[in-house]
């Protein structure tokens, strides 16, 4: 741009509004503290020293959804509790994020029957899945680098730039 | 040992959800109702509780359940005895070794299959390990609970060791389904008994770590002492089993009073304490964490004495025969075959096996129609027990008291809705 070598040493730094906007949201993405069943577990377990969550910014769960940014559907989804979490997605404020972490969130897991939600995308909009059962702490962090790479292709009116294919 | 039942009396009776929800009579006091929970950081899980207040104090608490309903027993109808144990591990997810083990126990009783040594000795020594994975997990959270963060900190520390000694023996983490029909999936790698050793050097001083922080606390002592007491009669009488039966007093513990596995020759004592209150269940459960640390020492001792043998049964109508043996053997083949397509088939009949999990008395009861796979499977959860003396307990403390209160019944809804 030039405009770094016109204002000499500042400490000014140019870029565009979109990238300070993703940068911030990404940094301080605060999660709903909401566990289901066996996953919770794990995500416990990655907030915990060992594998410590809060070197990506996620380390405050926010027990109100209206002050959490991301809802991590740790275990399975019951038809009971289906409209609980509803209810709970519905509640947090924009912009939001899913991830569906555990083969029961994401697909039912080994409880094909009457009782557990086949993935809880009939329910809510999920952005990032995560595989296993239940997923180990390094999967869901995983994950959630994933989840922070996607909102950083986020534009501001709401879309997100598809990554480019090689 | 005999104890009295004390007649059911109005004051250990159980509300329903609907009964705290109606309007106050006329010329009663008004009252408050809360509702607390399914999503609520301290309930552990998704268990919703309609809370009856007179100001701050708890006049009355209905547990609404069934928010992590999952259908298990049912499932478990529908897969043969082999892929059922898969299940179990999902029910109580904080244990799921010892639910494997009540599990394998009855199928081998409907069998009538002998188990080798030294499968026994690793299983009790797992389950051991088991129990205080379990117990830090419990210790972690109920320590946040009251906000007192380190104690979390520290407790999954120690409890990814544990975790780490799983994943050595069977590949996984939490869900291991490491026990088996007639032993063990596989047999335990050559590091493993230094792994052990070196977790059962560590933890008596780090269990002296969490005591340091919390024993003699103020904090911890002003809301844990004398709040959510039971005595040993309503206990009975309400169902409740494991550390909390064993801080109100009574010495009731399965491993010694109905052993299995061969815990009748392991040295360890039952810690028991007296008045059945938060603060009796936090010692109790810390105490049963150093004696697990005992049957650990024990367990591997043994196992380093008798040597390598077998790991598994050699009926190869419930075991499948080694990989090696499949290559050249035709009957090892047809074995192989058989039990992973059709299953083995027990005997008409039924069977309930009860063991000592970290939350009580957990006891699975199959009945077996002929067929490969279970015709109906029970399991009697401790948690779901428990969890109906939290009304009892709960009344007259206060609002606040109520989330030490859960913390320290250490229920696992999982279990508890199944």
């Amino acid at each position: 741009m030039g405009l770094e070598q016109k204002a000499g040493d500042l400490g000014i730094v140019t870029t565009s509004l979109e990238t300070v906007v993703n940068w911030s949201r990404s940094n301080a993405m605060w999660p709903l503290l909401f566990g289901l069943a066996c996953c919770a577990i794990e995500m416990m377990g990655s907030q915990s020293a060992n594998y410590d969550l809060s070197r990506f910014g996620m380390e405050i769960n926010r027990a109100s959804p209206r002050q959490a940014d991301l809802m991590i559907v740790a275990g399975r989804v019951s038809r009971k509790m289906a409209p609980v979490v509803r209810r709970l997605y519905d509640q947090m404020s924009d912009p939001k994020w899913v991830i569906a972490m555990g083969d029961c969130a994401a697909c039912g897991g080994v409880f094909n029957n009457y009782a557990i939600v086949q993935g809880v995308d009939e329910v809510i909009p999920v952005d990032v899945y995560v595989a296993g059962c239940p997923p180990r702490p390094e999967a869901l962090i995983d994950g959630i680098v994933q989840l922070h790479a996607k909102v950083h292709r986020m534009k501001l009116d709401g879309s997100i730039r598809q990554p480019v294919r090689v | 040992m005999t104890i009295e039942v004390k007649q059911f009396v109005r004051d250990l009776s159980i509300p329903s959800p609907g009964d705290i929800t109606r309007p106050a009579l006329a010329g009663e006091r008004e009252t408050m109702v809360l509702n607390m929970g399914p999503h609520h950081p301290s309930t552990h899980g998704v268990l919703r509780l309609v809370v009856e207040l007179d100001g701050e104090t708890v006049v009355n608490v209905a547990p609404d359940i069934g928010y992590l309903h999952t259908g298990i027993e049912k499932s478990m109808e529908s897969k043969t005895y082999q892929k059922a144990l898969v299940m179990t591990d999902r029910t109580d997810y904080l244990a799921p070794l010892s639910n494997n083990l009540s599990y394998v126990l009855a199928v081998e009783q409907l069998l009538g299959c002998a188990v080798p040594e030294r499968a026994t000795t690793v299983r009790v020594l797992l389950v051991e390990l088991q129990r205080i994975a379990s117990h830090l997990v419990w210790l972690g959270t109920h320590a946040l609970d009251l906000a007192a963060m380190s104690v979390f900190l520290y407790g999954f520390r120690e409890r990814e060791q544990i975790l780490d000694i799983f994943e050595l023996v069977s590949g996984a983490r939490m869900m291991t389904s490491y026990f088996r029909v007639g032993g063990l999936a596989y047999d335990v790698p050559p590091e493993f008994p230094a792994a052990v050793q070196a977790f059962l050097a560590i933890m008596p001083e780090r269990i002296d770590e969490y005591e340091a922080l919390l024993t003699r606390n103020p904090i911890w002592l002003e809301r844990t002492r004398g709040i959510g007491a039971i005595d040993t009669e309503s206990a009975i009488a309400l169902g409740v089993t494991g550390p909390a039966l064993r801080a109100t007093g009574f010495a009731w513990d399965l491993r010694k009073d109905m052993p299995y596995c061969g815990y009748e020759t392991y040295e360890f004592a039952v810690p028991v304490a007296r008045n059945g209150d938060i603060y009796d269940r936090y010692l109790v459960r810390v105490a049963e964490m150093r004696e697990s640390v005992k049957l650990c020492t024990q367990a591997l001792d043994r196992l380093i004495a008798h040597g390598p043998g077998p790991y598994v049964t050699s009926d190869r109508k419930i075991a499948p025969p080694p990989k090696s043996e499949i290559t050249h053997s035709m009957e090892s083949l047809i074995h192989h075959f058989k039990l992973w397509t059709e299953g083995f088939k027990p005997p008409r009949g039924d069977t309930l096996a009860a063991i000592e999990s970290p939350r009580g008395e957990l006891a699975t009861y199959i009945v077996s129609d002929g067929s490969p796979k279970p015709y109906r499977v029970h399991l009697r959860a401790p948690s779901f027990v428990n969890l109906q003396a939290l009304p009892h307990m709960a009344r007259g403390h206060l609002v606040a008291d109520l989330v030490a209160l859960i913390a320290s019944m250490d229920p696992v809804l999982g279990e508890v809705d199944r």
